[in-house]
């Protein structure tokens, strides 16, 4: 099968967006390096990225599965809920 | 009931709180269900398979009617390491042979819309679209919902908003769950056509298959890879438990590229078209992660409690969540006729529990969590297995002696303390 990039994988789900309102806030002036791995290797929709020692999020594309809240709650994730009713992924298959 | 007031509100449209819902409102108690995805199944995501006979208790023959993607009559379990694969695969008539004891893979988007449509023909009502901000608690009592700056009462609150239940975390009954208590599954839906998932995996109209691996889907990580054969599509993904992300620098999302790339499942989906990607956490440390499951005017049922087996070669979530749902309904119906839904007026719920299939076998298979966390499982023994099937396998015309092979292979890949350290905790867990 022809690689994908994630981008292609979430471009295929159905997803209804609020481009303004984060439901997860993340703290970008995180710096252990040891924690920002564990999220760069977990989040399944790899909504955290490091780059040139900086940490960037995008809660677009997050499959709201709670990975890192469990990992990192309290140091990185510094609020994680649910997005508001209807926001979010909308799974057609599942 | 009043007219604002419902006897039940179930958080969350998922299989615990739609079976609740069913049983409640058969029972013609006032029940509503709210959902935060767009519809039931929304938010929804399972390998998977689902054993089908705690449902056969609420709706007989459900598979006659529901859609269910196919019947599970061949499992497959492999120990894989980077260019081998050593399988141990069954199929037979004795699998999925009778609704009791038949296991079905299903998509749970189709899935959980068919059981919305079945608790609103029992007269339960759903609102999807709405998120419950907080439960509503009145003396360390709960007594509904507010979502929106709306508030909703009823006389007890099922909570069954899945393996995050911040519900449950947020009066005190769940605590923050740890790294070594859930796994991330991602996963594809790849489209592949129904005849050529008959071709390739040799099955006749309607048959599944189930495949499980371990080893090299993970790097040696605790989890394993996952590919469950739907109507016209394939569902497959990886499993990673949090506790051990980092054990190899390869990511969930590579590691299912990866998996889909193994000389032993790639075969399988060429050609196929990708359709949808999804990621949830499993809840992975049976009953050493129950939280409070009754409480003044609540009770907590399915992913939320944690109600989830993983042996490894078989991994159940989906049967324990409608159980836990029927018997919190019972539990319900209960209260209603005594007019106590304290903990007390509740506590049934506990007991049924205990007498369930669910606290049974979470309790007989207590220490596979443990077992589950042995390197030598993910690390050592798809690399020995694979070691001796080579060896096995392979001739060249050269002299050998098979016996010494595989005793020396032992040697290589472990010490005899870790081969009985392992050993050890294998029977300590039974």
């Amino acid at each position: 099968m022809a690689k994908m990039t994630i981008d292609d994988k979430l471009g295929l789900d159905l997803f209804h967006t609020d481009e303004l309102t984060s439901h997860i806030d993340v703290d970008l002036e995180y710096t252990d390096e040891a924690e920002i791995r564990k999220l760069l290797l977990a989040c399944p929709a790899e909504c955290y990225k490091y780059i040139d020692g900086k940490l960037s999020f995008s809660h677009l594309g997050c499959l709201e599965c709670g990975t890192c809240r469990v990992l990192s709650h309290g140091k990185i994730v510094k609020d994680w809920h649910h997005p508001h009713g209807e926001v979010g992924v909308q799974y057609r298959q599942g | 009931m009043s007219e604002d007031k419902f006897d039940a509100i179930i958080a969350g449209g998922g299989l615990a709180g739609l079976s609740a819902a069913i049983v409640l409102a058969r029972a013609g108690l006032e029940v509503l269900v709210v959902e935060r995805g767009d519809y039931c199944g929304a938010k929804n995501m399972t390998g998977g398979r689902l054993y089908g006979h705690s449902l056969e208790k609420i709706i007989p023959n459900f598979a006659d009617e529901a859609p269910i993607e196919r019947k599970v009559t061949h499992e497959k379990v492999s120990l894989m390491t980077e260019d081998g694969s050593l399988d141990i695969g069954y199929g037979s008539k004795k699998l999925s042979s009778e609704p009791g004891n038949a296991s079905y893979t299903v998509l749970r988007a189709k899935f959980d819309q068919w059981l919305a449509e079945k608790a609103e023909e029992a007269g339960a009502e759903i609102i999807p679209g709405i998120l419950i901000d907080r439960l509503l608690v009145e003396d360390g009592r709960v007594v509904g919902i507010e979502t929106d700056g709306e508030e909703m009462y009823s006389e007890c609150v099922i909570l069954a908003d899945g393996v995050n239940s911040m519900l449950a975390q947020q009066i005190g009954m769940k605590k923050e769950l740890e790294p070594n208590e859930v796994a991330v599954g991602a996963k594809e839906t790849i489209r592949l056509g129904e005849d050529v998932i008959n071709q390739r995996f040799g099955l006749k109209e309607g048959e599944g298959t189930a495949w499980l691996s371990a080893g090299d889907p993970t790097l040696g990580s605790f989890g394993g890879g996952f590919l469950y054969t739907n109507k016209d599509t394939v569902s497959i993904g990886i499993v990673a438990t949090l506790c051990d992300i980092g054990h190899s620098d390869v990511s969930v999302p590579k590691m299912l590229d990866r998996f889909k790339a193994h000389p032993s499942i790639a075969p399988f989906l060429e050609g196929g078209e990708v359709i949808e990607y999804s990621g949830h956490l499993v809840p992975e440390d049976g009953i050493h992660m129950i939280p409070e499951l009754v409480g003044d005017g609540v009770l907590v049922t399915g992913d939320a409690a944690g109600f989830c087996v993983n042996l490894g070669y078989t991994v159940r979530g989906m049967d324990f969540a409608i159980e836990s749902g029927r018997l919190a309904a019972e539990a319900v119906i209960r209260a209603h006729e005594l007019n106590d839904y304290s903990k007390a007026g509740l506590a049934s719920y506990e007991e049924s529990l205990k007498d369930s299939f669910i606290m049974k076998e979470l309790d007989g298979y207590k220490g596979f969590p443990t077992i589950l966390t042995r390197r030598e499982i993910f690390e050592n023994l798809p690399a020995m297995a694979d070691d001796i099937a080579a060896k096995l396998f392979t001739v060249e015309g050269k002299a050998g002696n098979v016996i010494m092979d595989i005793i020396n292979s032992l040697a290589e890949k472990t010490s005899a303390r870790e081969l009985v350290d392992l050993i050890t905790t294998i029977l300590e867990a039974f």
